[in-house]
């Protein structure tokens, strides 16, 4: 039985005239990899920084293992932060960055080497142990950084933007390991984020934060499959929005819906089962693997349609630009998003 | 072509600044009492007469007691404006901010004759070394709080909130992130405030008092007396020789200082 980690109540933060964070209720489980994604200027980092202590709320509460800690500073609370920069101490070796927590918790002094040792050694760093961070590559810091923070083993190990000053390449591999990493130890982990494909890969469950707020908290899988607002359709993936006018004419009914675009049929692909709308190719993206067609139908909205290149040559696919072609999708594969919202929400959308 | 121009210029200006540096310590050892050029002959002599001289001996000893004080307070007080200025955001900031700096450029007649004038009429308080010493203190605090604070700036408050998030209460915090990073910062503000202290002249003169003779003072009072001017360049010289080593030490400091470069 799971229990709760983190608990937010009605939390809120402003800065002067500006509403950070605007009435967060969250749960986040024990031993859950959690996800904060959003925007910049979202919020989510305030919400972490809040969880961390270095913010005071406005008003609301923050809850750690059942216990209020809203007004504690951030060495009287239970958790770990690993920083956007790293912020690891110049002045000292790797080791004495990792542990230095050890040492202020006055641990003595052969379990403290023990301990940082082995902590060095899970993020396979534990030859550099003698050198200054000023040393280490972008990567290494970032290992660096967390063996200090897991060192202390702390209930709940808080990441912002880990991973966002590394290249892809190096970015993709850390967040397999990251992911093992939080198996292996147990701790919650709340990791802050902008980067979609990131949060899918290692969450448990991901909260998407829009000016402040939380749109929708679910697993990786049910965010994408079934987003509750254009806004998080739209986000989290390609969203290929339709509504109005267009929705009742090509799906028969009115709200507003999205299809995913590797849910769209191209031309031959289309079953006979298929809903159909027809088109004109306006361009063909090359990705590699995959290309992006953009098909604009006839009935107005622009729909991006993905196609794995798995037969066919780059040529023949970029001399579908300007054709005419037939689109279609399984009727399961149209999200119906939130009625209520919609009018407002596609207006920001559509600013933004 | 443009080089050996620049190289030239250099030279020139090179020259210029390190001839009468040179002309002094080579004054220093000059037989002739009226530093006659070409010198007749070369002694020693000048040397252990200063080294006798008991007035030039005291004069030391009261800048050397003047500086070191004037910078400690310096220090003391410079370090923790920069540290309120920079973490706290208050109505008036920018003033107080203005205000710690004002007393470099204020025209050091002005602060000797405001300064004794507050001490002797609303203070009552004698002049003596203690008021030297407060006066001396309040351009110090400049230099060390510019450079404290333009370390601040550059380390923000990440390093201080990694440390609080790891455990460290906010002494610990002081103690074990803030002041290492500010320290070669720090060591090159309190150079800089010693160096102002020692060789400082027109405030001094307002607010020393009678009895006690900083060694700039004592020089002036002496220059001009032929029996003393060459023990007066003997000091002169002596202090060259000794002014180069913190600066060579500050320089020194400044090229292995990892942590300006490891903040970035």
């Amino acid at each position: 039985m799971s229990t709760t980690a983190v608990e937010l109540v009605g939390l809120s933060k402003s800065f002067g005239d500006v509403t950070a964070v605007d009435g967060v209720d969250l749960e986040i489980r024990d031993g859950e990899f959690f996800s904060m994604l959003g925007p910049s200027g979202s919020g989510k980092t305030t919400v972490l920084r809040m969880i961390a202590g270095f913010e005071q709320p406005t008003s609301g509460r923050v809850h750690l293992a059942g216990q209020d800690v809203t007004g504690r500073p951030p060495f009287a609370r239970d958790v770990n932060t690993v920083f956007q920069d790293y912020a690891l101490f110049p002045h000292m070796d790797v080791l004495a960055n990792v542990e230095y927590g050890l040492r202020v918790k006055k641990v003595p002094r052969a379990e403290r080497r023990e301990r940082a040792t082995a902590a060095l050694e899970a993020v396979q760093l534990g030859d550099l142990a003698a050198r200054r961070p000023t040393q280490l590559s972008g990567g290494q810091r970032q290992r660096v950084a967390l063996a200090r923070a897991l060192v202390n083993r702390p209930k709940v190990l808080l990441l912002d933007e880990p991973l966002g000053a590394l290249d892809l390449k190096l970015r993709r591999s850390m967040q397999l390991e990251l992911k093992q990493i939080q198996r292996d130890v147990g701790i919650t982990f709340v990791f802050v984020t902008h980067d979609q494909e990131e949060a899918l890969t290692m969450s448990d469950r991901i909260a998407v934060f829009r000016d402040g707020r939380i749109e929708q908290v679910a697993a990786p899988a049910d965010l994408y499959e079934s987003p509750a607002s254009p806004f998080v359709a739209g986000f989290v993936g390609t969203s290929n929005l339709l509504e109005g006018e267009a929705a009742h004419t090509v799906l028969g009914r009115r709200g507003v819906f999205s299809i995913r675009p590797e849910k769209i049929h191209l031309g031959d692909e289309v079953g006979d089962d298929d809903a159909t709308a027809p088109g004109v190719v306006q361009d063909v993206v090359y990705l590699g693997s995959v290309n992006h067609y953009l098909v604009e139908l006839d009935a107005g909205p622009t729909l991006t349609v993905l196609r794995q290149n798995l037969r066919g040559t780059t040529h023949e696919a970029m001399a579908l630009r300007g054709q005419r072609v037939t689109v279609g999708w399984a009727p399961e594969h149209v999200i119906e998003l939130d009625q209520e919202r919609q009018g407002q929400q596609h207006q920001e959308l559509e600013e933004s | 072509m443009t080089r050996s121009v620049l190289l030239a210029f250099s030279a020139l200006v090179l020259l210029f600044v390190y001839a009468p540096l040179a002309l002094v310590v080579l004054n220093s050892f000059n037989t002739s009492r009226t530093f006659e050029w070409p010198p007749p002959g070369f002694t020693t002599k000048w040397w252990s007469a200063a080294v006798d001289s008991e007035g030039a001996r005291n004069a030391i000893v009261v800048s050397l007691e003047v500086a070191l004080v004037a910078t400690v307070i310096a220090l003391v007080l410079g370090t923790m404006a920069a540290l309120a200025l920079q973490r706290f955001r208050f109505f008036g900031r920018d003033t107080v901010s203005l205000l710690i700096i004002l007393p470099i450029a204020l025209p050091g007649v002005v602060t000797g004759i405001a300064l004794a004038n507050a001490f002797l009429t609303m203070f009552g308080i004698e002049l003596g070394m203690l008021t030297l010493v407060v006066s001396h203190a309040t351009f110090c605090i400049v230099t060390v709080f510019n450079n404290a604070i333009a370390r601040l700036r550059r380390l923000g408050g990440n390093l201080e909130e990694a440390s609080m998030d790891l455990g460290a209460g906010t002494f610990r915090t002081f103690w074990s992130v803030t002041l290492p990073m500010m320290r070669s910062a720090l060591l090159a503000g309190a150079l800089l405030s010693f160096a102002l202290s020692f060789d400082e002249i027109i405030v001094t003169t307002f607010t020393a008092g009678q009895g006690i003779q900083t060694l700039p003072i004592w020089i002036y009072q002496n220059l001009f007396r032929p029996n003393q001017a060459p023990v007066v360049n003997v000091v002169a010289a002596a202090l060259i020789v000794l002014s180069i080593v913190p600066i060579w030490l500050s320089q020194k400091l400044a090229g292995t200082d990892e942590s300006v470069a490891a903040a970035r």
